[in-house]
């Protein structure tokens, strides 16, 4: 409920350290632009970085555009070593956006379900799996949710 | 121009390594350079007078007079040869003359140490921040904050090394902006090519002063092509005067992911100011915490000692609980800059053993000690040295 809402307006060095220091201190940030493109890649390294982190671009009349924040990754372009969380996450924040929310929750609950059990992941996460068998993980895992 | 050189050559004996850019103006810290003789340049004389030195003392709001206080307490403890002269600045009036006092003050001994001067943001924008009035004034063009991790702290990351230098005077704090239309807002930010090629210098002679390998310049230039394109520009173009030291650059969001996952591949930093001002905090948080670093700008003429992060710490004032190391090794960095380097080396030793080896620490480390229990820990370790000490 909107009554239930505390804004507190913060100094963005004060909330850089503060991100630094106990990150989990903050919950919605609302910042200008500039402010906004150096405090998403901090918090995103604080996350584990570009591989995993998604992001939308919300425009009006309902137009948005969503995308991981990483770049073209050409070195691993063409060889299934890439990590999809970050365009997967980004399509699960698409789903939410239509209002398709039941099927968001499966895919993201079958992702953070296999990143957790650290069997199956990409070499940017510390395994040694290719994007595909990760893939294979997830959507197995969403067949067992439904 | 005769009289100019003459000053070159004589810095040059004096100090081999500022003596050598010839058309640059000879660059002063502080007090260093001995050609009073020579009133051309007007390098103010030192304020000191039968072997002691007088510093402008300026408490600031929130933790900064009790910070102070211990400063004062702890020097008068080792018979520190400075006397401080203090001057207050009332944040809450919309006059100017307590700042000018300051600024004439500073002026007239060359350096100061001070506390966060409140900038409220209820008054209206025509009032400028107190303390960039200051830095401006009196062109205290380089900020320094050196981020160290201290073994007695603990941290996510271990082995922070960075030297961070920040252009103090342009860039997004020209207080320069206009609303031509009602709800349209422009601000504008400033880069010169003199401020730039200054900052950069500094950054690399200090590099090279204290041996370190590598200069990264951050910047956003892939968006603010012509500002801090400017920048990096000038920053290349002082880096080919030192091929001993290595220049990269890095934009200024990638900077704050790599410090926040990977800080240690990080050496000397510089950039404009309200990077400076996030990589800063950014990196005062990484080593334990606005209360651990100090911070120091320097012009051509004058000094300004003062904690790093610059926060008036309202809500931990008066309560006793306030860290008082970063103030402490900030007054450290004022008595070397005073070539005090003895009492500075006592005074740092003292405080680093206490954070370290006693491991005293204050709420903001996590600890329960008070501050008075740590400054009274400090001048016990003092105390221990043997050198003549006032009494407690």
């Amino acid at each position: 409920p909107a009554g239930a809402l505390r804004s507190t307006p913060s100094s963005t060095p004060g909330t850089t350290r503060g991100m630094v220091q106990d990150p989990t201190q903050f919950d919605v940030l609302v910042m200008p632009n500039l402010y906004g493109d150096i405090l998403s890649d901090l918090c995103a390294g604080l996350i584990g970085g570009l591989g995993v982190t998604p992001s939308g671009n919300i425009g009006a009349n309902g137009v948005a555009i969503f995308e991981s924040v990483h770049g073209t990754a050409p070195d691993i372009a063409g060889l299934d070593l890439a990590n999809p969380t970050a365009l997967l996450l980004s399509g699960v924040m698409m789903l939410r956006h239509m209002g398709l929310h039941q099927y968001a929750a499966k895919i993201q609950t079958a992702c953070f379900d296999t990143i957790k059990e650290k069997k199956v992941l990409t070499k940017d996460l510390g395994g040694n799996s290719k994007c595909s068998e990760f893939t294979t993980e997830i959507c197995r895992r969403v067949q067992d949710l439904a | 121009m005769a009289a100019h050189s003459a000053v070159l050559s004589v810095s040059r004996i004096i100090n081999p390594i500022w003596g050598r850019h010839l058309g640059n103006t000879v660059k002063v810290f502080g007090t260093t350079l001995t050609s009073h003789r020579n009133k051309t340049l007007h390098v103010p004389p030192p304020a000191k007078y039968g072997g002691r030195h007088t510093v402008t003392l300026i408490p600031g709001d929130g933790i900064g007079p009790e910070l102070l206080s211990h400063v004062v307490e702890v020097f008068r403890f080792s018979c520190v040869p400075v006397d401080f002269e203090v001057v207050h600045v009332n944040s809450a009036l919309e006059a100017e003359d307590d700042i000018d006092n300051a600024i004439t003050a500073i002026r007239r001994n060359g350096v100061a140490l001070k506390g966060n001067i409140e900038t409220k943001h209820t008054m209206p924008p025509s009032m400028k921040s107190r303390n960039n009035l200051l830095r401006t004034s009196l062109d205290l063009y380089a900020n320094v904050m050196h981020c160290q991790s201290l073994p007695g702290v603990q941290t996510r990351h271990r082995n922070i090394d960075i030297m961070i230098i920040r252009e103090n005077t342009e860039g997004e704090y020209s207080s320069l902006e206009h609303e031509s239309v009602s709800g349209v807002v422009e601000c504008l930010k400033i880069i010169t090519r003199s401020n730039s090629l200054r900052i950069a210098e500094y950054a690399f002679q200090l590099a090279r002063e204290k041996g370190r390998r590598r200069v990264t310049a951050v910047h956003k230039a892939n968006i603010m092509k012509l500002g801090d394109g400017l920048f990096l520009q000038c920053c290349r173009e002082v880096a080919s005067g030192y091929p001993d030291i290595t220049f990269d650059s890095m934009i200024v969001d990638n900077t704050t992911m790599q410090l926040v996952s990977k800080p240690q591949q990080f050496d000397v930093m510089v950039m404009p100011n309200l990077y400076g001002n996030v990589v800063s905090n950014v990196c005062a948080g990484l080593v334990g915490g606005p209360g651990l670093v100090p911070g120091a700008n320097y012009g051509r003429d004058y000094a300004v000692f003062e904690t790093a992060t610059r926060n008036t710490g309202k809500s931990v004032a008066g309560k006793n609980i306030a860290n008082p190391t970063a103030m402490l090794l900030a007054s450290c960095m004022m008595l070397d800059h005073l070539k005090l380097y003895n009492y500075a080396n006592l005074i740092r030793n003292a405080v680093l053993t206490t954070m370290n080896e006693t491991r005293l620490h204050t709420a903001d480390l996590g600890g329960q000690g008070t501050t008075s229990e740590v400054v009274q820990s400090i001048m016990r370790i003092i105390q221990s040295k043997g050198q003549l000490t006032a009494d407690i």
